[in-house]
């Protein structure tokens, strides 16, 4: 190696293959190029098993005419309609059940967390045995349950459980009055955006007063009140242009009100019930990080109960809660697909099981469905991550 | 600080009694951890209560602001008896300050919110004027420049006099320390009892729980020493430390005195 | 100033008073102790009045427990003879009945494996887990499947009820957690195209819903493969439980990962230590007996998610009992089925978090001690 007369003192033979950046990108060279040779292997066999069995390709299908009606839409659809329109439905199906069920299940969550903590020692064992029973029982089993047993097996239309008010339950669903508005119903809801503004400044000035003279308000009582006064003023005055659409029996079933079929019922329920018991569990998780003496601190300060949870706990259990509550909003909302195993119509049911068994366009379908589930959760992710630095941001 | 300055300073005791004990017993379960505790605090008295671990001299304390509840016997706090009603536990609390072991600072709060935070809400003052109290205690404990702080950025000497100061923004008529400088290092014992001897000078009625037996020659008017739930002896400190009377007082006072 | 001194034990223990303690005090502390907190506790009492004798009664008192056929069930209660009458099925699916000892055989060796795994002193712990892991899927496998030593063919279309919920989460287990390990250490990697690669896998399964993953093995998958390979139906849904539980083992093990100090992998450098011998060595072994918690409930979670199989077609535990009751001489049995499954799914679920829970309690108090 070393022509030279005056040899070097031996350096040890430098391969390029120690050294590490090199090794870096030969490595990733390969597993590149793997991933490649893998999708262009999987897109060569897709295209080739595609045209053997004729399947079209594109996205032309979402506007032919679907022929299927669908039981539950909140935009108008008929078996005319697209299957463009049957992915909204469904989009918006699946929007719908997963909103409800988050907020429900926020609620409910919180309220067990806390029994489970309660002092009373029949309130804590009650919400332990609810926890354990319903997070270790498969979800789908609890939705057949609630549909198969329950709102199935409810009375007939004519034999309907009747409620006062024009509310009827039987095994087509749960029928309520619907509200119909007359001439001067927008004077209502302005009554109502009146008064939400009324309140954000009074809430506005109870807190600058506070800051300056340190009285208290009873904000949320006033609140109350205006939120309730002003809306009863608004329709006295206007005459009361709501009425309710009463549903009535004709013939075998129910006509007019509203109804809320057993399908979504039963879902609801069940991912209520079902996520509510992990969101417990965290929200315990959470209260109980708070050390004790916190709590003595306070109440040593002679602070109240109340303003010891407001101010003190609650503000430090929120940063433990949030990150394990986002991924149960997350899943409460990827669950809401196990509708397809009870005919409920969300996404996946009429789009990744309707529509692709009649287009058969499953690579189109399933990627358009998961790009679905895939964008909401990174929406949901985002929005509590923005949330959670807006909290964890007051402490340091 | 020593004793002659002390005694120089002054520390005038009133005949007015501030906390009242009388016959008052305590159990856990069946576990009988306070027995027949009779004590008189005087407005302007300094009592140090000392005593080996598990002995129940912080639960003595503890149930002076209703932490923990006793079951048997008298708690009067300014005339007013401690039951479980909540008006009267909330009042007593107003007027009885307390610092901690383990400081219990809240972390989600700057220092100058922790002490603004009573004051505010307790006694609905304004925020500005909170803030001004909390200003001046902070400077009154020395450390007025980490009001912006939070508390896990600070030592743990700091933190404890930050709990002092935040105690002494509700203006407490008694003061009540549950070992306040068990959970600190060395170096920073110094500067916490600095603080409660200048409160003292002050005239601040104090029952302080505590191994330091410095602090109890210098400051304290009486010494208590408990074991095993109950009052074994009370005495000045010159007697307490001098002539102990009983066997288990002087195996204790030379078991820590030893250090 | 009264100065005194008592001698210890000159004021003896005492009774507490008895309304403090005992039955009164205790129900006076935990039931009684304001005015809501008695109205809390009689309006729970009023709803398990409501609740648990009419469940009792059902289930036990009024039901029926000996027949073979619907016309034996003659009180009001639970007929309990439509699960004693299909357990077989429930437990086999449509296994014949000549060969179900291989599945007998086969869930026999699992507990036989799994026991060791309970046993505090048990020294060979590391070997069994290794068995379990390498070395019984070949010989469950071969057991199930056949068609070799002599064993007939079962099809895997005969599979079915509880020893199909087994084979599937058994299965999604023992393969996610190597794919989980790696996707893992990819996604910690320091080289961005394997990080970024890693990254996008996880994300991408962990955002969608199982039933959509189940649905692309099922209807995607046979488009993937060259023409003329096919797979079965459970093989697909096998490959696709594997995948997304890898998904989620990979941010278990990620956590676990996350949770070593620093210093491990300093120390283990400056020994001279590959990057493979430090991470098999020294940094696997300690982040994977942290996430043991974790593993266990991704296994709950797992043997939960296996009911899912049941839209694609293929009759695991829940899907078995969804069918039998639909048989037309069992019509009006499907509360039964479902209180069975329930019962059986509860009892598993709860006793696995339980010990997931025991870990944890040792591995913290493990931690304190450090």
């Amino acid at each position: 190696m070393n022509t030279d007369s005056t040899p070097l003192p031996k350096v040890p033979k430098k391969s390029v293959w120690n050294n590490p950046k090199f090794r870096s990108l030969f490595f990733q060279a390969i597993v590149l190029a793997a991933t490649v040779a893998f999708g262009i292997s999987i897109f060569h066999n897709t295209s080739v098993n595609l045209e053997t069995r004729g399947i079209a390709t594109g996205f032309d299908f979402l506007s032919t005419t679907a022929g299927f009606g669908i039981i539950q839409h909140f935009i108008p659809y008929t078996e005319e309609s697209t299957y463009g329109a049957t992915f909204l439905v469904g989009l918006i199906n699946t929007i719908v059940v997963s909103a409800l069920g988050i907020i429900l299940a926020t609620i409910l969550g919180v309220i067990v967390g806390i029994a489970r903590l309660s002092k009373n020692w029949l309130i804590a064992k009650l919400a332990a045995v609810y926890i354990e029973i319903f997070r270790n029982i498969p979800l789908l089993l609890q939705i057949f349950f609630w549909y198969f047993v329950v709102l199935r097996n409810l009375p007939s239309p004519r034999q309907s459980v009747t409620f006062v008010g024009g509310f009827f339950l039987n095994n087509r669903g749960i029928y309520s009055p619907s509200p119909v508005t007359h001439d001067g119903f927008s004077y209502i809801v302005w009554a109502v955006i009146l008064a939400f503004v009324l309140i954000f400044f009074i809430k506005r000035w109870a807190d600058k007063r506070q800051e300056a003279t340190g009285q208290q308000f009873h904000t949320f009582y006033v609140s109350l009140v205006i939120l309730v006064i002003l809306p009863l003023l608004a329709a006295v005055a206007t005459g009361f242009p709501l009425t309710w659409d009463k549903p009535a029996l004709s013939g075998f079933n129910f006509k007019g009100g509203m109804v809320i079929i057993p399908e979504f019922a039963a879902l609801l329920l069940s991912l209520v019930i079902y996520t509510a018991s992990f969101m417990a569990e965290t929200v315990r998780a959470g209260i109980e990080s708070v050390a004790h003496g916190q709590t003595e601190a306070a109440y040593a300060l002679g602070l109240r109960p109340n303003s010891t949870l407001r101010l003190v706990i609650l503000p430090q259990a929120l940063r433990v809660i949030i990150p394990p509550m986002t991924s149960e909003f997350l899943n409460l909302t990827k669950n809401s697909s196990l509708a397809t195993a009870i005919a409920y119509p969300d996404l996946v049911a009429v789009f990744a099981g309707t529509t692709l068994n009649q287009t058969g366009q499953a690579i189109e379908i399933i990627a358009m469905t998961m790009a679905v589930y895939l964008s909401i959760s990174l929406l949901i992710s985002a929005v509590m991550n923005w949330y959670n630095a807006s909290v964890a941001l007051v402490e340091r | 600080m020593t004793e002659q300055a002390a005694a120089e300073k002054g520390l005038a005791v009133s005949d007015e009694v501030m906390i009242d004990i009388r016959n008052m017993h305590k159990w856990y379960g069946q576990f009988h951890v306070l027995k027949d505790i009779n004590i008189t605090v005087k407005k302007g008295e300094r009592i140090v209560v000392c005593g080996p671990s598990g002995s129940g001299k912080s639960t003595m304390i503890r149930c002076i602001n209703r932490l923990e509840e006793h079951q048997k016997g008298q708690i009067i706090v300014q005339g007013v008896e401690l039951t479980s009603d909540l008006k009267q536990i909330e009042a007593i609390r107003r007027e009885v300050g307390m610092v901690f072991q383990h400081f219990n600072l809240f972390p989600h709060l700057t220092v100058l919110e922790n002490c603004a935070l009573a004051p505010i809400w307790v006694r609905k003052m304004p925020r500005a004027e909170a803030e001004e109290i909390g200003m001046k205690y902070l400077e009154r404990v020395k450390i007025p420049e980490q009001a912006k702080k939070y508390p896990g950025q600070l030592s743990g000497g700091q933190q404890q006099r930050v709990a002092i100061a935040r105690s002494l923004c509700m203006s407490p008529n008694v003061m009540l320390f549950d070992e306040p400088t068990s959970a600190l290092d060395p170096e920073m014992i110094k500067e916490v009892l600095d603080t409660m001897i200048e409160l003292a000078e002050e005239g601040m009625t104090m029952i302080v729980v505590t191994h330091e037996m410095g602090f109890a020659k210098t400051v304290a008017n009486r010494v208590i020493f408990m074991d095993e739930g109950q009052i074994i002896e009370e005495e000045e400190p010159e007697t307490f430390f001098e002539h102990p009377k009983n066997d288990r007082t002087k195996l204790f006072l030379s078991q820590i005195l030893a250090h | 100033m009264n100065t005194k001194s008592y001698a210890i034990g000159q004021i003896p223990d005492m009774v507490p008073p008895i309304a403090s303690v005992g039955f009164i005090g205790w129900f006076r502390k935990n039931l009684f102790s304001s005015w809501v907190n008695s109205v809390l506790t009689l309006f729970s009492l009023w709803l398990l009045y409501l609740t648990i004798p009419p469940m009792i009664d059902w289930m036990l008192v009024n039901a029926n427990f000996s027949g073979t056929t619907k016309q034996d069930c003659t009180n009001t209660g639970a007929c309990w003879p439509f699960v004693s009458s299909h357990i077989d099925q429930f437990f086999y699916g449509f296994y014949p009945q000549a060969e179900r000892w291989r599945v007998d055989i086969t869930i026999l060796l699992l507990i036989g494996l799994m026991i060791p795994l309970f046993i505090k002193k048990f020294p060979y712990k590391g070997i069994t887990a290794a068995v379990a892991l390498f070395i019984y899927p070949v010989v469950a496998f071969f057991l199930l499947v056949g068609g070799s030593f002599g064993l007939p063919v079962v099809e895997t279309s005969l599979w079915g009820g509880f020893s199909l919920t087994l084979v599937i989460s058994v299965v999604g287990i023992v393969t996610s957690l190597p794919i989980g390990i790696v996707l893992a250490l990819g996604r910690r990697s320091n080289m961005p195209t394997i990080r970024s690669i890693c990254t996008v896998f996880i994300e991408l399964w962990r955002g969608v819903p199982l039933i959509t993953v189940l649905f692309m093995s099922s209807v995607m998958l046979p488009l993937f493969l060259p023409e003329g390979v096919n797979f079965d139906k459970l093989l697909r849904a096998l490959i696709g439980v594997s995948l997304f539980a890898a998904a989620y083992m990979a941010e278990v093990v990620r956590g676990g990962l996350q949770a070593i100090p620093k210093g491990q992998f300093e120390g283990a450098m400056s020994l001279g230590l590959s990057y493979w011998k430090t991470m098999s060595f020294i940094i696997l072994p300690q982040a994977l007996k942290y996430v043991i918690p974790s593993i266990v409930s991704t296994f709950i979670g797992l043997f939960k998610d296996t009911t899912l199989v049941l839209i694609i077609g293929l009759f695991d535990f829940l899907g078995i009992v969804q069918t039998a009751s639909t048989d037309p001489k069992w019509l009006g049995m499907a509360v039964e089925g479902y209180v069975f499954t329930a019962l059986v799914y509860g009892v598993f679920c709860f006793a696995m978090s339980q010990y997931s829970q025991a870990i944890e309690r040792k591995l913290d108090t493990g931690h304190k001690k450090r």
